[in-house]
């Protein structure tokens, strides 16, 4: 079973995430934030990370830039949660090593659709 | 797949309302021109989440006004903008809106929009941007031809390192129809120089597709910069469906039958975002957060527990002995030991930091010395003391109306105040600490304290008491309590109206609680209000009537004492009244006032408990007492009806149900308290009996 | 034997549909055969020792533990101003759980004896007729005849409801 890592601070999020991954066969681990996240990170391997952007502590951007400098995550795709209003962190998250992104508000269907790009 | 979204609304509407309650604490912090990066930080957080969890959640209202104000802060946060006290203002009513919003959401209403489109016009104006109107949603509609697209698609060498997989991406691709490929071996270099982590492959595809361009060249968004790709429109088939099909919009409108025929994937996805759960009644249903700590060490209890059951299992086998014996007697007292620890653990998850109440205060605060012109610096102390979550949540308004009116009637205009030689700025202090088993909350200002004379005189002419009555000052602040009462000259706009004192002395009775006040002319008051930690629990005194066990709470026994008949006086109305060191306390034969039979009717035969409510004693003849213990308090209303003079019920150490004796109701019963100077009546039959 | 075979013929008839098929415990009081729908039934027990609750109206006994629920006992001999008998070894308390407007209640009803357990098609349960003798009409549901035997099926929200207005009458009183 592949693994997934879902960060978001939001609970409620976290929750649809988690449970839509699950239910469509993924082993996922969640984190409320980007700290939290890289330890989970450092502890295990995961087959894909999935990360809000704005999170306290410890932002997306960030945990993406520490994870992707990991050796065991050098290849491993990490996709992004932003809003429409966040295209500039984009660029930012791109240069930091993401993979890509999913625009919110997404429902469970879409994130699926669009996960399936890098992990299956 | 098919997620119901609405299994997410609890935990999401749970967050939204801590959210807010962050961002009005870090806005009423927010100095203008002194901007910490960290608070507006978790104010923009705050906003962002709200907005992306009711946009994906399908509360599309809050989505939008929220889109307004997150630009807002975003904008300070990036420093593009000064804050503005005019900005907080703005953002603090817009936080008011969304609780109110996301409050009608949460009982499945629609919410009122008439307030959030007004703010939202103010943050545009603010913002600069014409007002939205409702947009359009005209999506673009699939031409539905089939279409040939060349693909080119060639990934950098460093494609890899970036997480993406170009076979997925390929894959996506040939989802979108008929697909052929070749690949393009040209990049490929030497064996010696290939480095394994590196793409050297490109492909070039035909595809034949429903979709449009830009579907192709979303699946490769994610690696415009790390690909060079290309697309290509080099042929297609006219559709073969008739072209009248294209305003399906406009069908839809004219007849509904259509509609239901030709439902769009797109249609199907947005029903099923915005499909409610089943109407709830109105039953509140309401979770708390338990940190893991809490739960953990419910955890390690019941393994504990496990353990001495276990023991006891192995104890209870084969014959007894007096080895066996002693080991039974040492695990049952393991056992009561770690009942109690799980007890106290597992009320301890209910127990909340009143934070949760007093964070409210600070923009009350302002809102309310705002509106009066006068200054106010409010002290939180305490805010970590811990209390029952019913509590908490009953405490709240009570505790609001006492702090209007100290805002309204103890604090003095800074004219006053000035002249009186104090500081300008009034002091309201909310104090809580734990106090035996009570949680102890004062609410203290330092303004002109009650005005005894005025109290008086208002009480007298309320027919509360007579113009000769002999009152302590105390006795007279009392009386602010008294149904009825209010003092403010005029009608102020906020308190003084409807709500009296009365009504907040009753909800803290209903909790077991009670308020005293203290009050100095000229230095100020102080209310306090004593509650028990939690509401479901209660130390008492298990009391027999014949063959019936009453408890009477601890927390209103006075004493108890064997009866001397030569202290005894019969006053008018039959009631016998005692007279113990300076006072009269008249007796109640509780057996008489339960309507049972068999009890000990004599004064002199049976015990006497002295239990005090609302500042009144009275003497309860019980048979006898028996033990003291902490008993689970039990609704006798979930079955059966309120009873006068009851409480509620519990079970005891042998299973039969013994009832809690409600000695504020029980007063109310016998007759003692029709009119609220009752009291008093009989004080002063005392002094002319003396 | 011709009641078990009224049902079976009942149950196995193609007109006739399941959901018409109600079952009723039924329990003695004063030689008289009565009705309860068995779905509101919890359990069955013994008597018990009743705590008696303050000034509560005769015909509530008093309140009795059932597993951590406090359930109010009522005597029905007594709610229908039948006369009262001693509790004996026979007597029993019916658990019912009874569905109000908002939420449900639950209560302990004692009887004299429980009797039987019969399926009846709503058809067959007729409605009340006029008998003006009896003021407990109210808490009749319908009558139905059982073989030779008449069943009254009780109306237990209304023999519920009821406590609430003896308890205004006593204030009042």
């Amino acid at each position: 079973m592949k693994k997934i890592l879902a960060v978001d601070d939001s609970a409620s999020m976290r929750q649809m995430v988690s449970f839509t991954l699950k239910k469509a066969g993924f082993d996922v681990t969640d984190a409320k934030d980007g700290s939290e996240a890289l330890g989970i990170a450092k502890q295990g391997t995961f087959d894909a990370v999935i990360s809000d952007v704005n999170m306290p502590v410890m932002d997306g951007i960030t945990l993406i830039r520490e994870l992707r400098a990991l050796p065991e995550y050098k290849f491993t795709p990490m996709l992004m949660l932003t809003t429409e209003s966040g295209l500039d962190k984009k660029t930012e998250g791109k240069a930091a090593g993401a993979t890509g992104w999913i625009v919110k508000p997404f429902n469970p269907e879409q994130l699926l659709a669009v996960i399936k790009k890098v992990i299956r | 797949m098919s997620i119901d979204l609405s299994q997410f609304f609890e935990v999401f509407f749970e967050e939204s309302f801590e959210g807010l309650d962050a961002m009005e604490a870090e806005l009423l912090n927010l100095e203008p021109g002194d901007l910490d990066s960290e608070t507006i930080n978790t104010i923009f957080r705050a906003a962002h989440s709200i907005k992306g969890g009711s946009g994906t959640f399908g509360f599309n209202s809050v989505a939008d006004f929220t889109h307004v104000l997150e630009t807002l802060l975003d904008q300070i946060r990036n420093g593009e903008r000064a804050l503005e006290t005019n900005h907080v203002n703005l953002l603090l009513k817009a936080v008011d809106c969304l609780r109110a919003m996301l409050g009608a959401l949460q009982s499945e209403q629609e919410p009122d929009l008439t307030e959030s489109n007004t703010l939202k016009a103010e943050f545009e104006t603010i913002l600069n941007i014409p007002h939205t109107a409702e947009p359009a949603e005209s999506q673009a509609v699939n031409t539905k031809s089939l279409d040939t697209f060349q693909v080119d698609f060639k990934p950098l060498h460093h494609l890899f390192k970036t997480g993406n997989e170009p076979l997925y991406l390929i894959s996506e691709l040939t989802d979108l129809g008929e697909c052929s490929v070749t690949s393009d071996l040209s990049d490929l270099p030497d064996i010696h120089d290939m480095q394994p982590d590196e793409c050297y492959l490109a492909w070039s595809f035909f595809v034949e597709t429903r979709e449009d361009e830009n579907k192709i060249k979303e699946i490769f968004e994610w690696v415009e910069d790390d690909a060079k790709i290309e697309v290509t429109l080099c042929g297609g088939l006219f559709s073969d469906e008739p072209e009248s099909e294209q305003p399906v919009e406009q069908e839809a409108e004219v007849s509904e039958t259509t509609t239901s025929a030709q439902i769009t994937p797109n249609d199907e996805v947005k029903e099923q975002t915005v499909k409610k759960p089943p109407a709830k009644a109105n039953t509140e249903s309401t979770s708390i957060r338990v940190g893991i700590d809490k739960v953990d060490s419910l955890i390690n209890m019941v393994g504990e527990l496990v353990i001495t059951q276990a023991m006891l299992t192995q104890l209870g086998e084969g014959d007894m002995n007096e080895n066996k014996q002693m080991a039974l007697k040492e695990g049952l007292a393991q056992l009561a030991h770690n009942t109690r620890d799980m007890q106290e653990s597992v009320m301890r998850i209910r127990m909340m930091p009143i934070s949760f109440v007093f964070s409210r205060f600070p923009r009350l605060v302002r809102d309310i010395s705002q509106k009066l012109g006068k200054e106010v610096e409010l002290k939180l102390i305490g805010e970590t003391t811990e209390l029952d979550k019913t509590v908490m949540e009953k405490i709240s308004d009570p505790m609001v109306h006492l702090v209007r009116n100290s805002l309204d009637h103890g604090l003095e205009t800074p004219e006053h105040r000035l002249e009186a030689g104090k500081k300008e700025a009034g002091i309201v202090t909310l104090n809580a600490f734990h106090q035996g088993g009570n949680i102890v909350i004062e609410i203290m200002d330092d303004g002109n304290g009650l005005n005894t004379d005025k109290i008086k005189s208002k009480a007298i002419e309320k027919g509360l008491i007579n113009e000769n009555d002999n009152l302590s000052d105390d006795e007279i602040n009392e009386l602010i309590f008294m149904p009825g009462f209010s003092t403010a000259d005029a009608v102020s706009d906020l308190s003084g109206r409807g709500v009296g004192m009365d009504v907040v002395k009753r909800n803290i009775h209903a909790l077991n609680g009670s308020i005293d006040v203290t009050s100095e002319r000229g230095i100020g008051s102080t209310f306090t209000i004593r509650l028990p930690l939690t509401l479901a629990i209660l130390d008492g005194q298990l009391v027999t009537l014949g063959k019936h066990t009453y408890i009477i709470p601890l927390i209103s026994i006075v004493e108890s004492l064997q009866l001397d008949l030569k202290q005894v006086n019969c006053v008018g109305g039959g009631v016998d009244v005692l007279r113990l060191r300076d006072e009269y306390i008249p007796i109640l034969r509780l057996f008489q006032i339960f309507n049972h039979t068999g009890a000990i009717e004599e004064l002199d035969k049976g015990l006497l408990v002295i239990v005090e409510s609302d500042n009144q004693k009275v003497g309860l003849l019980v048979d006898d007492l028996l033990a003291q213990q902490q008993v689970v308090i039990k609704s006798l209303e979930a079955n059966y009806q309120k009873v006068d003079g009851v409480s509620g019920a519990t079970i005891l150490g042998d299973g039969r149900v013994s009832l809690i004796v409600d000695i504020s109701g029980l007063i109310k019963l016998a007759g003692l308290k029709k009119a609220g100077s009752q009291k008093l009546a009989i004080d002063n039959a005392m002094f002319e009996m003396s | 034997m011709e009641q078990a075979l009224q049902v079976q013929n009942e149950l196995h008839s193609p007109d006739s549909e399941e959901e018409n098929v109600q079952q009723f415990l039924t329990f003695i009081m004063d030689e008289e055969e009565y009705g309860v729908d068995i779905l509101t039934v919890q359990e069955i027990r013994g008597w018990e020792e009743i705590t008696a609750i303050p000034n509560a109206p005769e015909f509530v006994k008093g309140a009795i533990n059932l597993r951590g629920t406090i359930v109010p006992i009522i005597d029905l001999r007594l709610r229908f101003g039948l006369t009262s008998v001693k509790y004996g070894p026979l007597t029993v308390i019916i658990v019912v759980k009874v569905e109000l407007k908002v939420g449900s209640k639950i209560m302990g009803l004692v009887v004299d004896a429980v009797s039987d357990v019969y399926s009846i098609g709503q058809q067959q349960a007729r409605d009340v007729p006029d008998i003006s003798k009896s003021e407990n009409s109210e808490f009749v549901h319908g009558l139905v005849n059982v073989g030779e035997k008449m069943v009254v099926l009780l109306h237990l929200e209304r023999v519920l409801n009821l406590l609430r207005e003896t308890e205004s009458d006593l204030l009042a009183g």
